[in-house]
């Protein structure tokens, strides 16, 4: 039995030490939210928070999360940065099919809590481990600022 | 299948609420008309306004861009309205699909004539109910106006009478001028990206029944390998799992593929309570399959041969005027080879689907692109009627092509009909990169003839694809594409074809994303052999056909290339993008692309930088596009064409390799991918013409490919025939002085 904070609220759930934590939140705890991508920590889908951390829930087995708070997507606006972000990502219209936001979202309020006024190189170093297969990097990168309030730039192409 | 106006019948009724519905079916179709009263768009008493979403959204905007065409001549406000899938049934709801860039183009009148029929039912109430002539009424926002006495109602206060009136006739409801439009032409974000945003369970992924298990399916790795033996006992061992058994395969017929056609791979399903615990399963079943038929096919293998076969002759498919001949007298030969290798879809969603057993048949929820499809499949494998199976759309996460391909669909099916539970079945990426269906690799030789002034006079393309069962595989064919072929005085093309054992199908952009790289990259060779800038070379050769604008379309009933809307977007780009104004640093290029497909004209130009590495960074991406007279969603329009270039250019990055016919690939550690620190600025401008508005999930993306080819080229002498793109090859084939950094 393992005892989880996920969101700030306590879970407690009967299942084997080596069950990764993505698998946990998805199927015991039925928090859809965080997604499988490709389970070895290589697209990111999978990211959540641990005490603020991004980190790949698919390879984090549940037995290694302890008293360690867990913020998913769902508790993302739980936080300024994540409120900022979520925001941003409306605002810059970023979502095409929309399956790696949820990890993209948690990277970059994690990178904004780190780093208030990140350069482009900062969003590189700290987003290139979320892949987005529909390619809305553009957008991410704007969202980013804009939730940092470097570029109130609207992306979404009112011009056409 | 496109919607004519003629074609719909629509039906108008009651709800039990007070409301009104207009459903619609297809005319002339068996059984297409609805036999009830549809519920595809609903105006409620309280004006609220429900409109059904016809086709799959998989982040192309389609279940966005629909309801607003209809809400658009309903003339209400887009706040008024909600979208929910609609099921998948043809009956109701036509044709369901998302592919072909095809949404826009094939829905564009008849979801208009949806919205206006509405209207015009609700008018008329208020004409009957005011004793006034209708075409004294206006309608906005929701409301009819009747401007001589200053009345007005709001819609859901006319439902109730406008349900128990006569329809009115479709053919005489007049479509808005595009001037007055206040939804269509302005962005709208996805119906969806609250949800999105949110972590709600909208995924196909996401579906949960009650009394759900999970499942996986084990399968050969190499395609239509059968069973021969597997330790079923030792998986049924495993913690969480209930049920271990074998699906014995039903190949599909001759020359077709399972997932568009009836049929199974064979496998093992494990099914159980936890989908961790019954992958985990997975170890201890130690299949053996009858596989050894895969060991000739190595891409290595596939690559001598096809270069054997480019030494022939290959056979002759089409030919334009006496090639051999302009060939001999051209003033000067341009001869090159170029390859595009296999790649996969990678779906950012594995490939997954829930299904139930009903007490008939099986009911499924499904990412699908291709709904009806899967549905058909699904009952013809199982031997079940049609109507037993019930499909209803989830959201995909991406499509790119994979899943027209319904595979999962008939393997969930089958497997909750045998196991009698509801069952999510769930890929692993490894499942999902081993069972992709391919974008084909294609070997290009191509010869042309140039007269003095640098005149294409000869184009000459002997092109290698791959067959099944003796018929080009699907998503493997190849074309003396309308461009070059048309732009040249005389052409040819000739085939060759190596059997091929993997599956395929259709990769964004088919066939396009590897035939704009061939052509497009030889295109600019011989501007480079003609002493001229590449826009003013392509720009001269499209002038010097304006006599016959138009080019024989590449397939039957396929609009066909059109030089006149290729010209001004050419120059368009060139301009936008400083090409030939502009000094740039060393190891810094830009290059050049055309292209024409799935109804769209794009030119891109992409400025790329090379490090003495040989690694490459495109910096940025000039876009213009011709997709008709009005960008429907500005929003998702852009986000495609980011999208596309962006994808486009991550194509060139990677492949599938095969070894003993299995992908040599097993997940993502082994692909190079798009990521954040590779993604370039992209600038976007449609060029707005007089054309009927088409789609855009596709026709960006081939130019993007030659464009960077080219910029690499102009960066550092470095002619790239071959993909992906390798920082290796770049560093052997580069003329600049940095070439032994």
């Amino acid at each position: 039995m393992f005892k989880l904070t996920i969101n700030l609220a306590v879970h407690a759930v009967d299942v084997p030490e080596d069950m990764p934590l993505l698998w946990v939140l998805r199927d015991e705890i039925g928090l859809k939210g965080t997604k499988f991508g490709c389970g070895v920590a290589q697209c990111g889908a999978c990211t959540v928070l641990m005490d603020g951390q991004p980190i790949r829930s698919c390879i984090t087995p549940v037995s290694a999360v302890g008293a360690a708070k867990i913020t998913t997507v769902e508790g993302l606006t739980a936080s300024p940065a994540g409120r900022a972000v979520r925001a941003a990502w409306e605002q810059v219209d970023v979502a095409q099919c929309g399956y790696c936001q949820a990890g993209q979202m948690l990277a970059a309020s994690a990178l904004i809590t780190a780093t208030p006024h990140p350069t482009d190189a900062d969003i590189d170093q700290a987003m290139d481990g979320n892949f987005c297969r529909c390619a809305t990097y553009k957008r991410i990168r704007a969202a980013i600022k804009t939730a940092a309030g470097i570029s109130p730039a609207d992306h979404r192409g009112d011009v056409a | 299948m496109s919607l004519s106006r003629r074609d719909l019948i629509l039906t108008l009724g009651a709800t039990a609420a007070g409301g009104m519905v207009l459903g619609f079916g297809l005319a002339g179709t068996a059984g297409a008309a609805p036999s009830a009263v549809g519920d595809y768009v609903t105006v409620a008493p309280d004006g609220s306004v429900t409109i059904l979403a016809r086709n799959p959204d998989m982040g192309q905007g389609a279940k966005t861009l629909l309801p607003m065409l209809i809400a658009e001549e309903l003339d209400v406000d887009w706040a008024q309205v909600t979208v929910a899938f609609a099921p998948a049934d043809p009956k109701r709801f036509v044709s369901q699909y998302a592919g072909g860039s095809l949404s826009v183009p094939d829905n564009w009148e008849a979801m208009r004539q949806v919205g206006a029929v509405a209207r015009a039912a609700l008018v008329g109430a208020a004409a009957a109910r005011w004793k006034v002539d209708p075409a004294t009424l206006s309608t906005a926002h929701g409301r009819v106006r009747h401007a001589p006495s200053g009345r007005s109602l709001a819609y859901g206060e006319l439902a109730a009478e406008a349900a128990g009136r006569p329809l009115p006739d479709a053919r005489a409801v007049k479509l808005k001028d595009p001037k007055d439009y206040a939804i269509l032409g302005r962005p709208h974000p996805g119906v969806d990206t609250p949800a999105i945003l949110a972590g709600q369970p909208i995924f196909g992924i996401d579906m949960v029944l009650p009394g759900m298990k999970y499942a996986v399916y084990v399968k050969s790795p190499v395609y239509g390998a059968k069973l021969k033996s597997a330790d079923l006992v030792a998986a049924r061992a495993q913690p969480g799992v209930e049920q271990v058994f074998v699906v014995d395969g039903i190949a599909p017929p001759a020359g077709e593929q399972i997932g568009l056609a009836p049929g199974i791979a064979p496998g093992i399903a494990i099914v159980g309570r936890n989908w961790w615990q019954v992958n985990a399963a997975r170890q201890a079943l130690n299949p053996v399959w009858d596989d050894a038929f895969g060991a000739e096919h190595d891409s290595d293998d596939y690559d001598r041969r096809a270069a054997d076969l480019l030494k022939g002759p290959g056979e002759t498919q089409k030919t334009k005027g006496d090639v051999d001949a302009a060939l001999a007298s051209a003033h000067r030969r341009v001869e090159a080879v170029y390859e595009a290798p296999f790649l996969a879809h990678l779906t950012l969603e594995p490939q997954n689907c829930t299904a139930s057993p009903t007490a008939t048949g099986v009911e499924i929820w499904a990412p699908t692109q291709f709904p009806n499809d899967g549905r058909e499949t699904v009952a013809k494998t199982l031997g079940l009627p049609l109507d037993a199976i019930t499909v209803h759309m989830r959201r995909c996460g991406g499509g790119f092509g994979r899943r027209i391909m319904n595979d999962f669909m008939v393997e969930a099916a089958v497997i909750a009909h045998r196991a009698k539970v509801p069952v999510k079945l769930l890929w692993t990426r490894t499942d999902d990169i081993g069972h992709d269906y391919y974008r084909p690799g294609t070997y290009h030789r191509l010869t042309a003839g140039l007269d003095s002034a640098g005149r294409v006079t000869a184009y000459d393309v002997h092109a290698v694809t791959f067959s099944r069962d003796g018929k080009v595989i699907d998503g493997g064919g190849v074309g003396l594409d309308a461009a070059p072929g048309h732009l040249a005085e005389t052409s040819r093309l000739r085939r060759s074809l190596i059997p091929a054992i993997a599956s395929t199908g259709w990769l964004r952009a088919p066939e396009s994303n590897a035939l704009s790289f061939i052509h497009e990259g030889f295109w600019d060779e011989l501007a480079v052999a003609a002493g001229q800038d590449p826009i003013a070379f392509r720009l001269a050769h499209l002038r010097a056909r304006m006599a016959t604008p138009v080019a024989p379309s590449t397939e039957e009933g396929e609009p066909p290339f059109d030089i006149r809307r290729m010209i001004p977007v050419l120059e368009l780009v060139r301009d936008r993008s400083g090409w030939g104004t502009r000094k740039l640093p060393p190891g810094v290029g830009l290059g050049v692309g055309i292209y024409f497909s799935h109804r769209g004209y794009f030119a891109e130009v992409a400025q790329v930088r090379v490090a003495p590495s040989g690694d490459w960074k495109v910096e940025k991406v000039w876009v213009v596009g011709d997709v008709g007279s009005i960008i429907l969603n500005p929003t998702t329009a852009h986000a495609q064409v980011e999208g596309a270039v962006t994808d486009g250019i991550g194509q060139m990055m990677t492949a599938i390799r095969f070894e003993k016919g299995r992908a040599a690939q097993a997940n993502l550690n082994e692909l190079k991918l798009m990521r954040m620190s590779a993604a370039p600025e992209v600038d976007v401008h449609f060029h707005i013409t007089d054309n009927t508005p088409t789609g855009l999930g596709e026709p960006a993306l081939p130019p993007v490919i030659p464009a960077v080819a080219n910029a690499v080229f102009a960066a550092c002498g470095a002619r790239i025939r071959t993909l992906p793109m390798t920082a290796e090859a770049i560093t052997a084939a580069r003329t600049d002085r940095v070439k032994t950094a």
